[in-house]
């Protein structure tokens, strides 16, 4: 008698398909934070406060109760949902534009001051769903719509390493980055995002993911060109690893 | 029996999972999307697979919507 190993997770919606493009490994992320709201066991207690960008979609697919935030106040409006109902699970599912350009103000004052919230970031280097402009992330030498020539350090600058930034404010408790190229980081991706929402049900502050996709559209790329892309380029600059994590600390 | 399911609904043919299934069973098929694209497709004559569910973790669309094992 076969045993049923993989199915999908009840946190996802069954009677809808992604609206990504082919190969995007948002669908990948959003999957794995159903999974883990299925195994929490918080779906039914789940407000998830959406973005601006592909990452908006998440509230599609997710089976749970969502609203709407301004371009990068996703995290502004999770503190008053929290303040409000701390008894519910509060989480934003943002891209790095929404993050860490318009909503840097918003995401790094969250975490300063220790809001009880689960943040997830995803970064693709670029503007997706607008048609692939220079973002925050973009890395260096990056040709993009609006960097025809690369990124540059004397026009635009270096790019954010989100996770280091989010791990040094000390209202944070857990700030890690994971990428989704291999099956071996999908599995501990799904482990960061389980740690990351824990740290909330537990109350001990701020938790936060941020989490390497790729952007086959944009990179102009195949699917499996765009994960050698993660490896070889992303990596090196956004190194993989958990940079904060008070649970292991006490 | 250890098998997988493809919704062909879901499949937007990116062959991710071709390249992370370790007996190499799923194939471009004949079947094409609404956009001309061929479909990945499960073949095991031989029944082959060990249901690791690998295929299913890389997936981005969901399209491999359980796997069995035995």
């Amino acid at each position: 008698m076969a045993t049923q190993v993989f199915k999908i997770a009840d946190s996802f919606r069954k009677d809808v398909k992604y609206s990504f493009c082919p190969g995007c490994d948002h669908g990948v992320a959003i999957r794995l934070v159903a999974e883990v709201l299925d195994e929490l066991g918080l779906r039914e207690k789940t407000i998830l406060a959406a973005s601006i960008g592909c990452s908006v979609t998440a509230y599609d697919f997710l089976n749970v109760d969502s609203i709407e935030a301004p371009h990068g106040r996703a995290l502004a409006e999770a503190t008053g949902v929290k303040r409000a109902r701390p008894d519910k699970f509060v989480f934003t599912y943002q891209g790095d534009g929404d993050f860490a350009s318009i909503g840097l103000a918003e995401s790094m004052h969250a975490a300063l001051r220790g809001e009880n919230l689960s943040a997830i970031c995803i970064n693709n280097t670029t503007y997706g769903m607008t048609g692939g402009q220079l973002g925050p992330t973009t890395l260096l030498g990056q040709v993009t719509t609006t960097s025809p020539t690369g990124r540059n350090i004397e026009y635009y600058g270096y790019p954010i390493k989100i996770a280091e930034h989010i791990a040094l404010c000390d209202g944070t408790a857990f700030s890690a980055r994971v990428s989704l190229d291999t099956i071996a980081n999908i599995r501990k991706a799904k482990q960061a995002i389980k740690k990351a929402f824990e740290v909330q049900i537990k109350g001990l502050g701020f938790g936060f993911v941020e989490i390497l996709s790729t952007c086959p559209t944009n990179w102009k790329m195949t699917p499996q060109q765009a994960h050698e892309r993660v490896r070889n380029e992303m990596m090196p600059i956004f190194k993989p690893g958990i940079y904060k994590d008070v649970t292991a600390e006490s | 029996m250890s098998h997988i399911v493809i919704d062909e609904n879901r499949c937007k043919a990116c062959y991710l999972c071709i390249d992370e299934c370790p007996k190499k069973l799923i194939k471009i098929g004949e079947k094409t999307n609404n956009l001309g694209a061929h479909l990945a497709e499960f073949n095991d004559p031989n029944h082959e697979c060990l249901g690791c569910a690998m295929c299913a973790t890389r997936c981005p669309d969901l399209a491999i919507t359980a796997v069995y094992k035995d």
